[in-house]
């Protein structure tokens, strides 16, 4: 018979082997003995994981991550926060925490980048040699390109912007919220360039339609979503499953629409479409800038030469996410010149492709790995509500649980995902364990 | 989602609750089981007096599991879109009673022991 002695032990015990066993999960795997000099520029979603999992993989390794900015933004939150779900506090934690021990942070910005010598310099001047360059600093958003707008008009007189971070978003439901109450036209726009998360224009209009449908002004309210070509999302599949929604909850959708700029206080937008530029009337306009590499990459010629010249996104294989001109060169996240994935899910994918090929690089072999693609984005369509949205390069869907959990369908279990589960899977990724 | 292995689901969980409230958490729910093994096998039999309490305690602990997911998730019945929906419903509600009935049997087996003099 067990008596309480016994008991105790048993539950020592038991603590005992539950730390015994992630002991064994933070182990290293296969680690290569090295002295390579590794940076990696920006400490965003890509750059954080990757720096924590090449740690893993390599042991004397020099890994040093460049990256200005003290604040970690969870930039999955920001559309909640934009629609009081969330306040700004729930995206913003501190790079420091998401860096391991071994790699050394410097906080200054890269200038340039010489592929040649294999040097990176940084604005205060600072020179440093590698010989693998990983480049991650997302992307830059290019507000100025709209005219007539600025970030300090956000909040107030019906505009929104919430991907500008958590401060902004907080300030562009204080203004969606007051358009769900008094009503009137509500004009979601979206770049014509590449943009991460494209789902995240159509959630905003969702998310603001069922808030103001739950308020019993729905009859009050006139919904324009404003696509920037003739579909409302890239993959088409997708595209038609929002039309249908979009039809259903009485959303108006207009085509190649791209905001060119604003009269903030005539509350007026202008577009350019193929017949020219348009004027409309706006009680709510939410703005996303056009969105490009930051200046630095281009400066150094690292961008795709034919492709996005607008953009400058970093001339990379889309399979193995390196360089197709400087071998020493990979680009992972926002900043990478492929043609789908500007997503932190993406990144999940993306980065193991990047660790194999570099680590096998410095072992002098070949990697193994690919990246096919996967982009996903759980799309909200009310409050409560989600699809979960996955395809790849083909523009195939590609769902994580066939047959359980179906992609295009309005499901609870896809809202809890999102805001259960991602932002505690994107930490973890973040920390190379996921 | 790239891989679902057992130690992503850790950190997964880990990262949801924060590192010391996670295992804190894992603690009670062993020590819980734990207990309610203890006190199986010290009393040879299930007490079917305390059982009965337990059980009557069962809807009550899916109700509240369902009611407290809900409350954090800014969610309602209205939101259930398809069969996994239900499926979830019905995981979370039988999670919360039948924890519920082990936590309510183990704490009268521990602590209220003389009124199942019975034994
Ligand atoms: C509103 C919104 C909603 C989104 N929703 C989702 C979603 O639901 N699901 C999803 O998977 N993804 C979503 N995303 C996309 C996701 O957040 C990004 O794809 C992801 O953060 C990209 O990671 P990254 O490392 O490339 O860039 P970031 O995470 O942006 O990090 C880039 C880092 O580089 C640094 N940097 C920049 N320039 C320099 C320089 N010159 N020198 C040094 N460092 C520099 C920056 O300071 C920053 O820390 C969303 C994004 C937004 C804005």
């Amino acid at each position: 018979m067990l008596n309480r002695r016994r008991f105790l032990g048993l539950s020592a015990a038991c603590g005992a082997t539950l730390t015994f066993k992630s002991t064994i999960a933070n182990a290293k795997v296969n680690s290569l003995n090295t002295k390579a000099k590794i940076i990696i520029i920006g400490a965003g979603a890509a750059g954080a994981a990757l720096a924590n999992r090449l740690l893993r993989r390599l042991t004397g390794a020099k890994i040093t991550v460049i990256d200005p900015r003290k604040r970690h933004l969870y930039q999955p939150g920001l559309s909640l926060v934009a629609a009081g779900l969330a306040g700004p506090d729930y995206v913003i934690s501190k790079t420091t925490d998401w860096l391991p021990s071994g790699v050394t942070l410097l906080d200054e910005a890269v200038a340039e980048v010489d592929p040649l010598t294999k040097t990176v310099t940084t604005q205060k001047g600072q020179t440093l040699s590698y010989d693998y360059l990983v480049v991650a600093p997302g992307l830059v958003l290019d507000h100025d390109a709209i005219e007539g707008f600025s970030l300090d008009m956000v909040g107030k007189n019906g505009i929104g912007a919430l991907y500008a971070g958590p401060e902004y978003a907080a300030k562009t439901w204080e203004a969606a919220q007051k358009f769900t109450e008094t009503g009137g036209t509500g004009i979601f726009t979206r770049p014509a360039t590449e943009m991460k998360c494209a789902g995240a224009p159509l959630k905003h209009t969702f998310l603001i339609d069922d808030i103001a449908r739950r308020a019993g002004n729905s009859s009050k309210m006139n919904m324009i979503y404003a696509a920037n070509n003739n579909s409302l999302f890239g993959v088409p599949i997708v595209a038609e499953k929002v039309r249908m929604l979009f039809g259903e909850r009485g959303i108006e959708s207009v085509y190649s629409h791209v905001l060119k700029s604003i009269d903030a206080g005539k509350k007026r937008a202008v577009f350019d479409t193929p017949d020219g530029q348009k004027e409309m009337d706006y009680d709510y306009l939410h703005v996303i800038p056009p969105q490009r590499a930051p200046e630095f990459v281009r400066q150094s010629g690292l961008s795709w030469e034919e492709r996005w010249t607008d953009q400058g996104w970093v001339e990379v294989d889309q399979y193995t996410l390196r360089h197709r001109r400087f071998g020493s060169i990979f680009a992972v996240g926002d900043v990478a010149g492929v043609p789908k994935g500007k997503t932190a899910a993406s990144v999940k994918w993306q980065v193991p492709v990047v660790e194999d090929h570099l680590v096998a690089s410095i072992a002098g072999k070949e990697g193994t790995q690919a990246y096919n693609g996967y982009t996903s984005c759980p799309m909200i369509t009310r409050i409560g509500q989600a699809m979960l949205v996955e395809f790849d390069y083909k523009n195939d869907l590609v769902p994580s649980f066939p047959g359980i959990i179906a992609p295009l369908e309005e499901l609870w279990i896809s809202w809890l995902m999102k805001t259960v589960a991602l932002k505690p899977t994107y930490n973890a990724m973040l920390r190379g364990q996921a | 989602m790239k891989e679902l292995t057992f130690e992503t689901l850790i950190a997964v969980f880990d990262e949801m609750f924060g590192a010391s409230l996670f295992w804190a958490l894992v603690a009670i729910a062993g020590a819980v089981t734990l207990a309610y093994i203890y006190v199986l096998i010290r009393d040879r039999h299930i007490s079917w007096s305390k059982f009965l309490l337990a059980q009557l305690s069962m809807p009550f602990g899916a109700v509240g599991a369902v009611l407290f997911l809900q409350a954090i998730t800014h969610s309602q019945f209205s939101d259930i879109g398809g069969p996994i929906d239900v499926i979830v419903l019905l995981g979370v509600a039988a999670v919360g009673a039948v924890g519920m009935a082990i936590l309510v049997y183990t704490v009268d087996a521990l602590f209220f022991r003389k009124s199942s003099a019975a034994r």
